[in-house]
């Protein structure tokens, strides 16, 4: 059948079926419909609870403001789908065209959208793991559970990782009024995202609002009770914090595992597709019938070196959903890249945190815009001669033009005369980004090799 | 009722949390925290809201007269 014509039949009555029941799987599945896909839709999810939104998790859901299950997304439109909640895919046959179920069911498709997310990376050590208290928060039913311990007001709270979850979670039990400890493995919180001259004001962030925060150590043990209660969590610098609630924040895997021998070309780093979003075989190979979407994906961006990023970004799951629906559809010419500059936001110690761009590309950072003392500013990262990347905190409005400049690739340092620039930012300094060959906690964007294939990057907690 | 805002667009405006202040409340000078899952008492000030938001940030179904996200089909990327 030629392209044109197969297409139309596809549209009109192919087979989709989308793994992973989310952020970027029920806006591709709206996004199939809307642009006239009439044929069978299957969405499938290993969650028993319709799509919902993260982020609140670790904000609203955490002050209060919301409840922990019922954070669930607002649909564009209908979708008319087959949905399959509470069953995991637990393989892909390539050739055949199916996925299997959990169940032991098999679902065939004529096109396949993968959008399995990542899960939260659990304390390394299992039976410390195990203990009561001890939590992640990366689903619905761990919001519930941590909101619950939250409310049964404990003495102290221990946090692992400053990252951007960790970082949020404890500005709001500091809001709550109750007693926090951060231990970070680097010199300062958010050093992974955003580098060591902005952790450092996010150092200052969480030290004024009452936090414990330990930096530059590493937590060696979580210790248990008789009756299987964490009592005390143990680090490097020999210190022992008493908590009774301990919340791991080491940043996510992604959830690759299902497709192990698939042929696809999937790791612990995620799936690499092209730009329109096709799955690329473990050969390098792109296929035409495998789609990938959201933080499971590793694409290839223009403006960045044409690197492979993983970005563990709402907007990005939104943003490349709909590239990868409309593409699922279309024939050759009308396929679109998904060249979406990264953007994320934060909520922490009542400061707006925003970036887009790549930071962690960044070697040098000025501060264009007002100042890092006063906890409002603009900081601009470059990169070989490029304006690459930038943050605001509380001063968001400017973020547009830098997304511009940014798509422009302008030039840096720059040269322009901005409104309430201090003299601290006439001159750029190393954005100070940690050796990136260790592993960090939680940087958003991960930028990874060239080939589709390599499996070497192993997470090693032992150093931790 | 269920609503999302994007916050990469949403600019603190604050013209939500004016409207709609049980839904919508500025948290420090810029964020924004809103309730997900509103009550039905405050379909017509989320309504009103939806539609004042000078970005388009609010996402929202289960409203009477505007449609799931009328004026929101347009792709969230920028
Ligand atoms: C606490 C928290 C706070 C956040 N805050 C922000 C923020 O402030 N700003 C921001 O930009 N981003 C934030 N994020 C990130 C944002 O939520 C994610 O980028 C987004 O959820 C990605 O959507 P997704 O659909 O790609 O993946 P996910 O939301 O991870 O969904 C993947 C789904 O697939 C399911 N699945 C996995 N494997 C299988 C399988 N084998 N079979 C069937 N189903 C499977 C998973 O259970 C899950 O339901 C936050 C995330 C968390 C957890
Ligand atoms: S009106 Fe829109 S831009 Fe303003 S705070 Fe509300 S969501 Fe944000």
């Amino acid at each position: 059948m030629p392209a044109e014509e197969f297409h139309e039949w596809l549209r009109r009555e192919g087979r989709i079926v989308i793994v992973g029941a989310s952020l970027a799987g029920l806006r591709a599945a709206e996004t199939l419909r809307a642009e006239g896909f009439t044929g069978s839709l299957t969405l499938i999810g290993d969650e028993p609870y319709e799509p919902y939104d993260r982020p609140p998790l670790s904000k609203a859901v955490l002050l209060g403001k919301a409840s922990p299950e019922r954070t669930e997304l607002p649909r564009r439109r209908e979708i008319d789908a087959t949905w399959r909640l509470g069953v995991a895919a637990t393989g892909l046959d390539l050739a055949a065209k199916r996925v299997r179920l959990a169940d032991g069911d098999e679902v065939p498709y004529d096109r396949l959208l993968i959008a399995t997310g990542v899960r939260a990376r659990p304390w390394p050590k299992e039976d410390e793991a195990q203990l009561d208290g001890v939590f992640v928060l990366r689903t619905r039913d761990d919001g519930v559970r941590l909101h619950r311990r939250l409310n049964a007001s404990p003495r102290r709270v221990f946090v692992i990782g400053a990252g951007f979850t960790g970082s949020e979670i404890a500005s709001a039990c500091r809001e709550r009024g109750i007693a926090v400890t951060v231990a970070e493995r680097a010199d300062a919180p958010l050093v992974g995202a955003l580098g060591g001259v902005v952790g450092a004001v996010a150092a200052d962030m969480h030290r004024e609002n009452g936090v414990d925060l330990r930096t530059g150590v590493m937590v060696t043990g979580l210790e248990g009770d008789s009756s299987g209660r964490v009592r005390a969590a143990h680090l490097s610098d020999g210190g022992v914090v008493e908590t009774d609630v301990v919340i791991v924040s080491l940043g996510a895997t992604r959830n690759t595992d299902w497709l192990e021998g698939s042929g696809l070309g999937a790791g612990p780093r995620g799936i690499a597709c092209d730009a329109g979003c096709r799955a690329f075989d473990f050969r390098g190979i792109v296929t035409d019938d495998v789609y990938v979407a959201g933080d499971v994906a590793r694409s290839p961006h223009a403006l960045f070196g044409y690197q492979f990023l993983s970005l563990e970004h709402w907007g990005n799951a939104v943003a490349q959903a709909e590239v990868a629906a409309h593409n699922m559809i279309s024939a050759g010419a009308d396929r679109r890249p998904h060249l979406w500059v990264p953007a994320f936001w934060s909520s922490q110690f009542g400061v707006n945190i925003k970036s887009v761009g790549v930071p962690s590309m960044g070697d040098e950072i000025m501060i264009t815009q007002g100042s890092l003392a006063e906890r409002r500013f603009v900081g601009v990262y470059g990169h070989q001669g490029r304006v690459i990347a930038a943050v605001s905190f509380d001063n968001t409005r400017w973020l547009e033009f830098y997304q511009r400049q940014i798509e422009l690739g302008a030039p840096f340092p720059v040269e322009y005369p901005t409104v309430d620039r201090r003299p601290e930012g006439r001159k750029p300094v190393p954005a100070d980004f940690p050796d990136p060959s260790l592993p960090t906690h939680g940087p958003t964007v991960i930028l990874s090799g060239y080939s589709p294939a390599d499996r070497r990057l192993v997470f090693t907690p032992g150093r931790h | 009722m269920r609503l999302v805002v994007d916050l990469n667009k949403c600019q603190g405006y604050a013209q939500c949390a004016f409207l709609a202040p049980d839904v919508f409340t500025m948290h420090g000078e810029e964020s924004l925290v809103y309730d997900p899952r509103p009550e039905k008492e405050h379909r017509e000030r989320v309504t009103r809201a939806v539609a004042a938001c000078p970005v388009r940030a609010i996402t929202a179904d289960g409203l009477r007269d505007a449609p799931a996200g009328a004026g929101q089909e347009a792709s969230d990327a920028r």
